[in-house]
């Protein structure tokens, strides 16, 4: 004990010179930003890396729910918006914009009936003229097409499903541009057939059909399905594909009612056309 | 004594002061800054005992630290320099054996032994400074260069210093 106090006393000079300097250097190494930032830098640059192709990945395998989950929220921000009221709602939401003029207006309903089992399906919606609903109106929801207004009473609209024999939508294989026409056989519920495509055109399972929005009900792009299989029937020059419904008629709740704001103006002006043409 | 004490100490605030408010906000050719305040400690009288020189060393590297942002890189070499005193001293010469009241001033022990004391002194201040500052040995001569440079400038600060405070006192 008594060697080191003379130790200590003896060097004392020494060791408070390292007491000190070990003290300044602690302080310059804690606060070193050019060194700290250096080596916080290269981690971040290592862990940011590593956390955005992470969350890529995930996000994308999210993208189906996260699709899903905005529709719902959708179809909720347009029934509070008032449209969903069915007695006092006759006000609708108007654009007046010169560049881009709205061609679609879209009434959020509710079906109320619905069948898919018989040969000629209807559904019923809980709208009607009153919320603007009249023939003609396409219906879809958020994920296809689910079919066409037939008839509209005050409050209630009749709508023919797609599931019927009357169907007839112009069809589109996004791949390749190629027009068709969607009808449905009758059989199952899940597969509608697309029809008048040339038997040349190369097709493949799994591709998209949408609306080709040439027919004044249907906007373009709206989903219709995806190809199931095809098949060119003997003697035929035109496939017969089987695709399967985005929809899920079994399971309708909110759809959107959609107006052709210009269906009038095409339709006057398909009319005098033709009909100069046959003078 | 006491005397000596309150000139210590005054000149402790004064140097710090004039380092942080003055020669901090010049630089000359944007990297000569010349750091005078190590004069405190070039100044402090032979009889310091070890741990109070090496104490004050701190304290002062500590309070430039705290004003220039720059935690421990000016304690570090002030200590350091602090540490080294002694020995330059005895590299110098030591100061004569029957005078108790001298200070290590340029008034006190000549124009001659002053001016190797505070060279080598501010040399190895600033070597010890620069070197934690780059902290790396890459650019080696250019460090040097920048140590020699702004040993010069320190150097000629302190003399001017000391000339002004020398005559004041021979005026008087």
């Amino acid at each position: 004990m008594r060697n080191i106090l003379a130790f200590i006393i003896r060097y004392n000079f020494m060791l408070i010179f390292i007491l000190f300097e070990s003290l300044s250097v602690v302080l310059l190494v804690n606060s070193m930003y050019y060194q700290r930032a250096v080596i916080q830098n290269a981690g971040n640059i290592v862990t940011g890396k590593f956390y955005s192709s992470v969350s890529n990945i995930s996000e994308y395998l999210k993208l189906r729910r996260t699709n899903e989950l905005l529709a719902i929220e959708n179809s909720l921000l347009r029934q509070m918006k008032g449209m969903s009221f069915l007695k006092t709602d006759t006000n609708s939401f108007w654009v007046n914009d010169t560049l881009y003029r709205q061609q679609y207006k879209y009434i959020v309903a509710r079906v109320i009936n619905n069948t898919v089992g018989k040969r000629n399906n209807f559904i019923m919606l809980n709208k009607g003229r009153r919320n603007g609903i009249d023939k003609d109106m396409a219906v879809i929801t958020s994920s296809g097409v689910v079919g066409t207004v037939v008839n509209a009473s005050e409050d209630f609209a009749w709508v023919m499903s797609v599931l019927n024999k009357q169907t007839k939508i112009s069809g589109r294989i996004t791949k390749n541009n190629q027009l068709g026409t969607v009808v449905w056989n009758g059989m199952d519920q899940r597969y509608g057939t697309l029809i008048d495509i040339p038997a040349h055109v190369k097709i493949a399972k799994g591709d998209a059909i949408v609306t080709s929005g040439f027919s004044y009900i249907f906007p373009a792009n709206i989903m219709l399905g995806t190809i199931q299989d095809f098949r060119v029937e003997q003697g035929e020059h035109f496939y017969v594909i089987p695709f399967k419904f985005s929809v899920d008629f079994n399971s309708l709740d909110y759809v959107y009612v959609v107006k052709n704001l210009f269906k009038k103006e095409q339709e006057t002006l398909e009319k005098t056309t033709e009909a100069q043409g046959n003078e | 004594m006491s005397k000596v004490v309150a000139h210590n100490i005054a000149r402790f605030f004064l140097l710090i002061l004039l380092q942080v408010l003055v020669l901090n906000k010049i630089s000359f050719y944007g990297f000569l800054n010349p750091y005078v305040y190590i004069l405190f400690i070039l100044l402090l009288p032979f009889e310091t005992p070890g741990w109070l020189l090496l104490t004050l060393s701190f304290g002062l590297g500590l309070s430039v630290d705290l004003f220039t942002g720059t935690m421990g890189l000016h304690a570090a070499a002030a200590v350091f320099l602090g540490f080294v005193k002694p020995g330059v001293i005895r590299l110098v010469g030591e100061k004569p054996e029957y005078d108790l009241t001298t200070q290590p001033t340029m008034s006190e022990m000549g124009f001659k032994w002053f001016i190797a004391y505070a060279a080598t002194m501010t040399f190895i201040h600033h070597l010890v400074l620069n070197f934690i500052d780059v902290f790396n040995f890459r650019e080696f001569w250019q460090t040097i260069i920048r140590v020699i440079i702004s040993s010069v400038f320190t150097l000629l600060f302190i003399l001017v210093i000391q000339y002004i405070f020398t005559s004041h006192k021979e005026k008087r």
